[in-house]
């Protein structure tokens, strides 16, 4: 009754709060190579849009690519030197948008706002002191995602769905089934150790799911160019430790479902949904209200998809991703932990 | 004659529901032994205890010479099992499942095929070597059942209502498979609520609400109980609880 009745209403909510392409407090950096009265009101406007939250101010010379690495800043703004002379007196400044485009969407709203702001600072305070022509050039740059192509965005997505209802739904509809079935109890009742049992419902999966990622990743780069800047080995790792991390989370749901219906439900409402909607596939989770953006963190892609993206489009190696790692470590030994103990229940 | 498996005092409780409540009996090798009783008396709970599926709360039970408690593998070793459901995997076919079993239970390869060929000729299942399981009528998965749970030739088998939901004819011609079974020395211990198939056992246990209310041959407890037949023992052994 429960799910009848609630399930529609979760997902409502789910969706209306969830696909939002609104974007608020967006962290950006800002070069600011002139420190004159107009970039300082510029920078006043942008802040105080609301879009956007100052994370850090650079210094000229500072490696762009190491502040995108860290994937907290989502935009810098750069202005050149003497931007207020260049305005007053050749009627022309520039500012660069560098914005980190392995979310494109993300990238183009932010970039859009930017020069919005920008553009419109300057026709309304500008144009009552100045009688020349003048414009500010907004110069984008997209990192990491020239093209903004939205393929970039997906690889990665689909990788962690598929990979998570492989290894996850499969192996708790398998093992499920064969409680139903009343096999499970005659390979019990085998001289077959329980563990024995688990890692022949489990190795199938595992290589099939090798085999999916493995191709994701070859059509990936083969059809739609999404480049491998990192290492292969260390991008093949990961993914064999999600698998892992999704194989033990299909062996909890199995010790809890009594029936392969109950395993197949709890594998799509559990785990498809969240996937979808709370993983930051499709929906920068930056957007979400923060209660969705709390339980977002314990889905295991969002953590995922992260790292895929720092391998495969920012070229980042361990050193960047051991935090998202460490999570999923140990998420696999929570799952692996409470099935054991459920397990044990069980027999008792 | 000697005992293959003795329990003492063995209790099961799950939280403060008692299922098993000091239950004490032995059986001996190569007889039919029937655990009788009403559902939800404990038979099942009791039979996955010697079975190794589920550990008791206290008591003594060993099963084919082994302890439940240290010796679990070598329990495991020496008996067959037939759940409830019937325990065949209905998507592989006759021949792979023989070959599936016999590799869990160590069965080599040419021990298979000479012992297969025999299976399939005495059931006269020949012809559906490579038929899938679930094709096959409710009757015969049941007969091989069995004979996949005495392919690897165990001390004692094991079998949870074997016969639920097949006519008496199929009934009876599965019991002829019993009985050689026990011919072959095989102890074979059943539950069942087919009061006519408690006939057919050396001896029968009845029980009811957790407890054995009654142990001996048919013959003897319907003396005991100036009964016809079975049916009318196992009624007033439930009214007398009552």
């Amino acid at each position: 009754m429960i799910i009848i009745f609630g399930l529609p209403i979760v997902q409502l909510l789910l969706f209306g709060k969830v696909i939002n392409n609104d974007l608020q407090n967006s962290k950006i950096a800002i070069l600011d190579q002139s420190h004159d009265n107009t970039t300082r009101e510029i920078t006043t406007k942008l802040l105080s849009s609301g879009y956007f939250v100052l994370e850090e101010e650079l210094r000229p010379g500072t490696d762009m690519e190491g502040v995108f690495r860290k994937g907290k800043v989502k935009m810098v703004i750069d202005f050149e030197q003497n931007f207020e002379q260049n305005l007053e007196r050749l009627g022309k400044a520039h500012v660069q948008l560098l914005a980190d485009a392995s979310d494109p969407n993300t990238a183009r709203i932010l970039t859009n706002y930017a020069s919005g702001i920008i553009n419109d600072y300057v026709n309304k305070e500008k144009l009552q002191n100045l009688t020349l022509p003048h414009q500010i050039n907004t110069e984008v740059r997209m990192l990491y995602n020239e093209g903004l192509k939205s393929v970039y965005m997906f690889v990665p997505g689909i990788m962690a769905m598929i990979l998570m209802l492989i290894s996850a739904m499969m192996t708790s509809i398998s093992i499920s089934r064969e409680k139903e079935m009343g096999t499970m109890e005659v390979l019990l009742a085998s001289p077959l150790k329980p563990i024995q049992i688990v890692l022949g419902k489990v190795t199938p999966y595992l290589l099939l799911s090798f085999i999916n990622a493995v191709t994701i990743i070859l059509i990936g780069t083969l059809i739609f160019g999404v480049p491998i800047k990192g290492s292969i080995a260390f991008l093949v790792a990961e993914s064999f430790l999600f698998i892992l991390m999704a194989l033990s989370l299909g062996i909890l749901i199995s010790t809890i479902a009594p029936n392969q219906m109950v395993a197949m439900f709890v594998s799509v409402l559990a785990l498809m949904l969240p996937t979808i909607l709370l993983s930051g596939f499709m929906f920068p989770i930056e957007n979400m209200p923060m209660p969705l953006q709390i339980l977002s963190n314990i889905m295991p892609p969002r953590w995922f998809i992260v790292i895929i993206k720092n391998i495969m489009l920012k070229g980042t190696g361990m050193l960047y991703v051991w935090k998202e790692t460490l999570i999923l470590i140990v998420m696999t030994f929570v799952f692996i932990g409470l099935s054991v103990k459920n397990f044990k229940i069980r027999l008792e | 004659m000697e005992k293959v498996i003795t329990v003492k005092n063995l209790v099961k409780k799950f939280g403060s529901f008692v299922a098993n409540d000091h239950l004490n009996f032995d059986v001996y090798q190569g007889e039919i032994f029937g655990f009788l009783g009403a559902n939800g008396a404990g038979k099942t709970t009791a039979m996955k205890i010697l079975c190794g599926l589920s550990s008791p709360t206290s008591g003594e039970v060993k099963v084919g010479g082994f302890d439940i408690y240290t010796e679990t593998e070598k329990v495991k070793r020496n008996i067959g099992y037939m759940s409830q459901k019937f325990s065949l995997y209905e998507d592989l076919t006759v021949a792979e499942n023989i070959r599936f079993f016999s590799g869990i239970y160590g069965i080599s390869p040419a021990e298979r095929r000479q012992k297969q060929d025999k299976l399939l000729k005495d059931l006269g299942l020949e012809r559906s070597k490579d038929a899938l399981i679930g094709s096959l009528p409710l009757g015969w998965k049941q007969k091989l059942a069995f004979s996949v749970a005495i392919f690897h030739d165990p001390k004692i088998v094991f079998l949870d209502e074997p016969t639920g939901g097949v006519d008496p004819i199929t009934r009876r011609k599965f019991w002829d498979l019993i009985y050689e079974a026990a011919d072959r020395g095989i102890t074979v211990f059943v539950t069942t609520h087919y009061m006519d198939e408690a006939e057919y056992c050396n001896r029968v246990s009845i029980m009811n609400t957790g407890k054995i209310e009654a142990l001996d041959t048919p013959e003897n407890l319907k003396k005991q109980y100036g009964a016809k037949n079975m049916d009318e023992v196992f009624l007033k052994i439930a009214r007398n609880v009552e």
